[in-house]
């Protein structure tokens, strides 16, 4: 094994974590945003924002990131409309292009996540709460809240690091992150295990990394149970 | 040119073309879901019965290819098997480079992602099996191949639908990364059309709408399965 080869590729590589972790902070920050909005109006009961809300994360559950991505890079250059209108000078970067992708991807992954944790909350609960007189708002901000925060976490950050692994992505449309120099360096070199093992390495550093934090959130929000139970919300999915 | 035109099937539409490479897109995900079922039993089995090394094994197995980004493992088997196929080439006198199938190395590399994801799914599925019916099949005096076939795998396949009708899923939209090394299958179709007749929305649109059919269907048809696997159990 050639570790001049190694460690140089791994230097490099390293240059592009900076960028991929603002496209998984940023895209995650604003799709969780997103992902409230969508929960809120498919539990709104109103049949007209429950139905777009269902309409959202069906069509982006159900297309690959990658289709987003360049329906959103590619395609809406399409239009002239767009390219006259304010939103041009960022719609034309594969930067922002790459963020607001990953943010309507997450947001319908994670609106599904927030809606299960909200409805873990016994309804007995907010029965109760009701009855002692809180106004509604504030049933949902000391009671379904704080609870449905600590369900919903575990597939939460199963979700986190479901992102992080697919900022890869944002390398299609010329973004130098990890992958990116990655496939850069295997294509001048041909030497796919080798820069296989580095960039794996580094990504797999990041998710351990986000995996203990959650695990020690998990276990700060919870102090009444000692340790983390066991996780309840709905089973992950990728894209 | 109207967008039905273009997507047609008249003598300058797409729609031909499209269709032939939906066909692509199926035939790769139903391949490396194949080959994900079988590398997923491996692990699950080796999680389960595996020796202590064994064990570990298929614990790191799990965790490296459900944390690296997929399009790394499409890079690595694609590249990767290049250059070994070229290494091979030159020994054997060929010149210059050598490529592997793109389908091959594509369907592979979806396949042994899709095998960890399986793997926890069959896992999953023989923890919910009733211990009471092992035991009775042992007493029954069953052997273990036996008990294997017949109570062991019916259940596990009955309990695992619901969750391997969520890996199908991810390996269909997995396939569409096996573009970027170069297969015909729906997402490169639309990048070549959109290239060719400059309407790139109208591409990425239909490309879109194909795998939204394509994952309807699937959907329903994995509805259906566990419907049918789970006539015969009593429900609340």
């Amino acid at each position: 094994m050639d570790f001049d080869f190694l460690g140089d590729t791994l230097v490099k590589l390293l240059g592009g974590v900076p960028l991929l972790l603002q496209l998984a902070a940023f895209s995650i920050a604003a799709g969780a945003l997103l992902a409230a909005l969508l929960a809120l109006m498919r539990l709104s009961g109103n049949a007209l924002f429950d139905a777009a809300a269902r309409g959202y994360v069906f069509v982006f559950r159900g297309t690959p990131l990658l289709v987003q991505i360049f329906l959103i890079y590619y395609g809406l250059g399409q239009f002239p409309e767009i390219r006259e209108s304010f939103a041009w000078p960022f719609l034309r970067q594969p930067y922002w292009c790459a963020m607001l992708a990953l943010t309507l991807n997450t947001a319908a992954y994670s609106s599904e996540i927030i809606r299960s944790g909200i409805l873990s909350v016994p309804f007995g609960q907010i029965e109760a709460a009701r009855a002692c007189g809180m106004s509604r708002s504030l049933v949902f901000r000391r009671i379904t809240v704080p609870q449905g925060l600590r369900v919903a976490l575990p597939a939460y950050g199963n979700e986190i690091i479901l992102m992080t692994r697919a900022t890869a992505l944002a390398s299609v449309i010329t973004l130098m992150e990890v992958t990116g120099i990655a496939s850069k360096i295997i294509s001048e070199t041909f030497r796919a295990v080798e820069v296989f093992i580095c960039a794996g390495a580094i990504y797999l550093l990041i998710n351990f990394a986000i995996s203990r934090g959650i695990a020690l959130l998990e276990r700060r929000l919870s102090p009444q149970f000692g340790s983390a139970p066991a996780p309840t919300a709905i089973p992950k999915l990728a894209r | 040119m109207s967008y039905f035109e273009l997507m047609g099937f008249g003598p300058k539409g797409w729609g031909l073309l499209l269709l032939k490479a939906t066909g692509m897109t199926v035939a790769v995900s139903c391949v490396a879901f194949g080959l994900g079922s079988a590398v997923g039993a491996l692990i699950a089995w080796a999680r389960i019965q595996g020796s202590r090394t064994l064990k570990l094994g298929a614990e790191a197995y799990t965790t490296v290819l459900r944390g690296i980004p997929d399009l790394l493992v499409i890079y690595l088997l694609y590249f990767g098997g290049s250059a070994a196929m070229t290494a091979v080439g030159h020994a054997l006198g060929a010149e210059g480079f050598v490529g592997v199938n793109a389908f091959a190395s594509g369907a592979i590399a979806v396949g042994i992602i899709s095998g960890a994801y399986q793997s926890e799914i069959f896992r999953g599925a023989f923890g919910a099996i009733a211990r009471g019916e092992l035991e009775a099949a042992r007493a029954v005096g069953m052997s273990g191949r036996l008990l294997f076939r017949r109570i062991v795998v019916p259940q596990t396949l009955r309990f695992a639908i619901p969750g391997l009708g969520n890996v199908w899923q991810l390996a269909l939209k997995e396939s569409a990364l096996i573009s970027v090394v170069g297969l015909t299958e729906i997402l490169r179709q639309a990048q070549v059309g959109a290239g060719s007749t400059r309407q790139p929305f109208a591409f990425f649109i239909t490309a879109a709408a194909l795998y939204l059919m394509l994952s309807s269907i699937s959907g329903w048809g994995f509805q259906k399965a566990e419907a049918l696997g789970m006539r015969g159990v009593r429900r609340s």
